[in-house]
């Protein structure tokens, strides 16, 4: 206080501590949260199957998702990443995980939709493997905060089955 | 600033930046707007600024009373000589 720049830098220094101070308040009010998503994933159709040059499969899928989170938006949520991601075991690996579509949810006014669409992402497997392998479609997100601690989970939807032979 | 003005001026400083912060948490929490809560907080810091930062009048309301100039002429400063002062040095030291 002995100076005007004495008293600046106070003040700034003070008023950057409490801003801190405030945005992890922030940060753990979105543990009061209780979140409700649904979602849904529907293999319309095997688009195409077959076995590249290099010997790896490839499976083309039309999928119908349709979610619902619009409950794991808070005050404090810049945005929401969602994706969907392909499961299944072979021998060489105990769990194989290839993601198919991934997206951005901006907003909650965003976040209760459905999307029609041919798999973003190739699927692709390392080796031959999968006629007639058994997989289940998991559908992750990510809420991002505005500040703070980011969350995390996933719905696991099962049973879905590729052919028994290329197409 | 005095002294006075001084200390009343780091406390007004701490406690608006609190109140401020404590409001624009309240407000914005309540509300679901994280940016309201940054704008509320972001117009006190600049109020506190202004208000505690510059040497304003009202921080001066206790002024230091020096020693008039016409009083001090009549006491001269003591005047040590050469070298007592410099055996008192090498004591101190």
């Amino acid at each position: 206080m002995h100076s005007f720049g004495y008293r600046a830098n106070a003040l700034v220094t003070f008023a950057v501590t409490i801003l801190a101070a405030m945005c992890s308040l922030a940060s753990l009010s979105d543990n009061f949260n209780v979140p409700t998503p649904t979602a849904d994933v529907k293999v319309l159709n095997i688009n195409w199957f077959q076995k590249q040059p290099n010997g790896n499969d490839e499976v083309s899928l039309t999928l119908n998702i349709s979610v619902d989170l619009s409950s794991m938006f808070t005050w404090n949520t810049k945005q929401v990443f969602v994706f969907v991601a392909a499961e299944y075991e072979t021998p060489q690996n105990a769990l194989n995980q290839v993601s198919l579509w991934d997206g951005i949810i901006p907003s909650k006014e965003h976040a209760k939709f459905w999307i029609h669409t041919t798999n973003k992402y190739r699927f692709i497997d390392q080796g031959s493997n999968l006629r007639g392998k058994d997989f289940n479609l998991t559908l992750h997100w990510h809420v991002m905060p505005k500040t703070g601690k980011m969350f995390a989970d996933k719905i696991v939807k099962s049973g879905y089955h590729l052919p028994e032979e290329y197409r | 600033m005095d002294w006075q003005g001084q200390k009343h001026s780091e406390f007004l400083m701490q406690i608006l930046l609190v109140v401020f912060a404590v409001v624009a948490f309240a407000v914005g929490y309540a509300i679901e707007s994280f940016q309201m809560m940054i704008l509320i907080y972001a117009s006190g810091v600049l109020l506190t600024a202004l208000i505690t930062v510059p040497n304003w009048p009202f921080f001066n309301r206790h002024p230091l009373k020096w020693l008039d100039p016409s009083e001090a002429d009549r006491h001269p400063k003591p005047q040590a000589t050469t070298a007592a002062s410099k055996k008192k040095a090498s004591k101190q030291k």
